[in-house]
């Protein structure tokens, strides 16, 4: 078990090195290094510290919040399709992020992106319990999931079709499909606060989830409160995808990758699942977003677009196995 | 044979001298505008009455340098039916229109001319001549090219104005084979994405333009409802790269019209 953490840790700390010295500045590793750590003159400092280093972060960051979030969702509602991008809570944060760039609310205070994306994922993340719940019916929760999804896309491409800013409606495959291109330390910041306070809620949330695991009235009869986990949940998500939404658009299939291949690593048992996943949603990311520039480093390729190369076929393998055997 | 030939070789020069002989008959008298750089062009050649509509952008004042003579004009958004119950005898239609709706005025028996925009200096008078030509304006057009090479001319230059960078939304640069990139050149900058050659408009890592270390970074103008793509214009690594930055207005970089002279005096 300390292996695998040590391998996850080790490979997140790999990547985001090649993370830094991915650009197509053409700095030398060294050169561009020591341009982070010891600042200097020139040009080198600021595409160090303030574009390659912000990425490499946020990469870190989001990718390790989505992680996070499809481990959570998937012990809560005892389902391996639970995953947020997939069920509509990253499509709702990105309506709530569309409205308040497009009312021009986010400008007024920085603070309100991160705030209504959040509130958007929370509205998602709360139908989807409401209507799904902890007792692990896949159906529901995967028509649910596609409501949310159309009305959260058709919602964000009506609120961006509808601007007068002629590069408004463009940017639907961005909220569609996420990027991290050109982010900075202002959109660190502005995420990194609520999404620690949802890391805090779902990883202390372990041990309610493990007891879940034997049945809900098991849980109940060890201690667990349906209701007190259910609204740690929806707050943690919220907290996490929200933000994490805000700043790099909807990536799907992380939270779904990420917990089904770590889980026979870590016995099935969620409370561990949760921090593996955090780690290797982040190692995901990281790898996904070094590809998208060097497949083609002049296009902005979405991070998305790899997210659902990898992930896709993963869902359609799942939902064959749901076929064949009911549960998995 | 050969009688034959120069018969049909006259032909040609013939209808020239009808032309040129009855100006007033044959120029068009009902003339539609549907382009936003063809509206500004004609606003300043036809003679009264000519011009009987103008696109709706030639009134939006971040766009078009006229927009207050524009607001005299009826306008139209570029649509087939209300275009055709204008009964222009002369439609002026931009590269990028609809091609259906070319297509069907065409149809309806409408003499559309289509103009690609004007990208330099030069390319702005043969635009004055030909659409003076286009509304039997010769004269008018004649008079606008010589004023514009005269306050062209007059213009101080100062060959070294450094080195600039345009850098709009999403990331894009424009190059010298563009009006901004002529523009710039016409003000005495060498344009960076030269450095990349980058010759039209296409995207430029952030990255490349701070490693380039341009002297003025001239920047797009900001566009009411904010959007996520022109994000990339408040980022710090921007600020970081230089202290001059000048914003675009870009009603006087959007078309290849005389008023790009105060877009070149705006630089200076």
């Amino acid at each position: 078990m300390r292996r695998l953490f040590t391998f996850l840790a080790l490979l997140t700390a790999a990547l985001f090195l090649v993370s830094l010295l991915t650009g197509p500045a053409g700095l030398g590793a060294w050169r561009g290094l020591s341009a982070l750590i010891f600042g200097g003159d020139g040009p080198a400092p600021i595409v160090m510290r303030e574009i390659r280093l912000p990425r490499a972060l946020l990469g870190v960051l989001v990718g390790g919040g989505l992680g996070l979030t499809g481990a959570a969702l998937q012990g809560y509602l005892r389902n391996p399709l639970a995953e947020p991008g997939l069920i509509g809570v990253s499509g709702m944060a990105a309506l709530g992020a569309v409205i308040a760039i497009q009312t021009g609310l986010s400008l007024a205070a920085p603070l309100a992106l991160p705030l209504t994306a959040l509130a958007g994922a929370a509205v998602g993340v709360g139908l989807l319990v409401a209507l799904a719940g902890p007792r692990g019916g896949s159906v529901t929760l995967i028509l649910a999931g596609v409501a949310i999804s159309a009305l959260a896309g058709a919602g964000t491409a009506l609120v961006l079709n509808l601007s007068p800013n002629p590069y408004a409606a463009n940017e639907i495959v961005f909220w569609l499909m996420g990027s991290l291109a050109d982010r900075s330390m202002i959109h660190l910041w502005l995420a990194l606060p609520p999404m620690m306070l949802g890391a805090a809620l779902i990883l202390s949330s372990g041990r309610a989830l493990d007891a879940l695991t034997l049945g809900e009235g098991a849980a109940s009869a060890m201690g667990v409160s349906a209701g007190r986990l259910r609204w740690m949940m929806i707050a943690g998500v919220a907290l996490i995808v929200g933000p994490a939404t805000a700043i790099a658009g909807a990536i799907g299939f992380v939270g779904l990758v990420v917990p089904h291949v770590l889980r026979p690593w870590v016995g099935a048992r969620p409370s561990l699942l949760l921090s593996a996943s955090a780690l290797g949603g982040a190692v995901l990311l990281l790898a996904a977003d070094i590809a998208v520039r060097l497949i083609m480093p002049e296009r902005d390729l979405k991070l998305g677009v790899l997210t659902a190369i990898v992930g896709a076929p993963l869902f359609l393998h799942l939902i064959w196995k749901t076929r064949s055997g009911g549960r998995i | 044979m050969s009688g034959f030939v120069r018969i049909f070789d006259l032909i040609p020069a013939a209808a020239a001298l009808l032309v040129a002989a009855l100006p007033a008959w044959s120029a068009p008298q009902r003339v539609v505008s549907m382009n936003l750089c063809t509206d500004q062009i004609a606003m300043l050649l036809a003679s009264p009455g000519q011009l009987v509509s103008v696109s709706d952008l030639a009134q939006d004042p971040r766009m078009s340098p006229l927009a207050d003579e524009a607001q005299v004009y009826p306008i139209n958004y570029g649509r087939a039916e209300e275009i055709y119950l204008m009964r222009p005898d002369l439609v002026i239609a931009g590269q990028f229109a609809s091609a259906p709706t070319v297509a069907m005025l065409r149809r309806l028996g409408i003499r559309v001319e289509v103009r690609a925009p004007a990208e330099s200096i030069a390319a702005i008078r043969t635009e004055i001549s030909e659409v003076g030509a286009l509304l039997g304006r010769e004269e008018a057009a004649r008079d606008l090219i010589a004023d514009f090479d005269t306050r062209l001319a007059a213009l101080r230059r100062d060959p070294n104005m450094g080195r600039a960078a345009l850098y709009y939304a999403n990331g894009f640069t424009s190059g010298r084979g563009t009006l901004a990139g002529e523009i710039l050149n016409a003000a005495g900058y060498q344009n960076i994405a030269g450095d990349y050659g980058i010759a039209n408009t296409a995207p430029l890592p952030l990255e490349l333009l701070v490693m380039s270390r341009p002297d003025r970074l001239i920047t797009g103008a900001r566009w009411p409802g904010r959007s996520r793509s022109e994000a990339i214009l408040d980022h710090p690594a921007l600020a970081a790269t230089t202290d001059a930055t000048a914003e675009v207005t870009d009603r006087d970089w959007v078309c290849g019209t005389p008023y790009i002279l105060r877009a070149i005096e705006a630089l200076e």
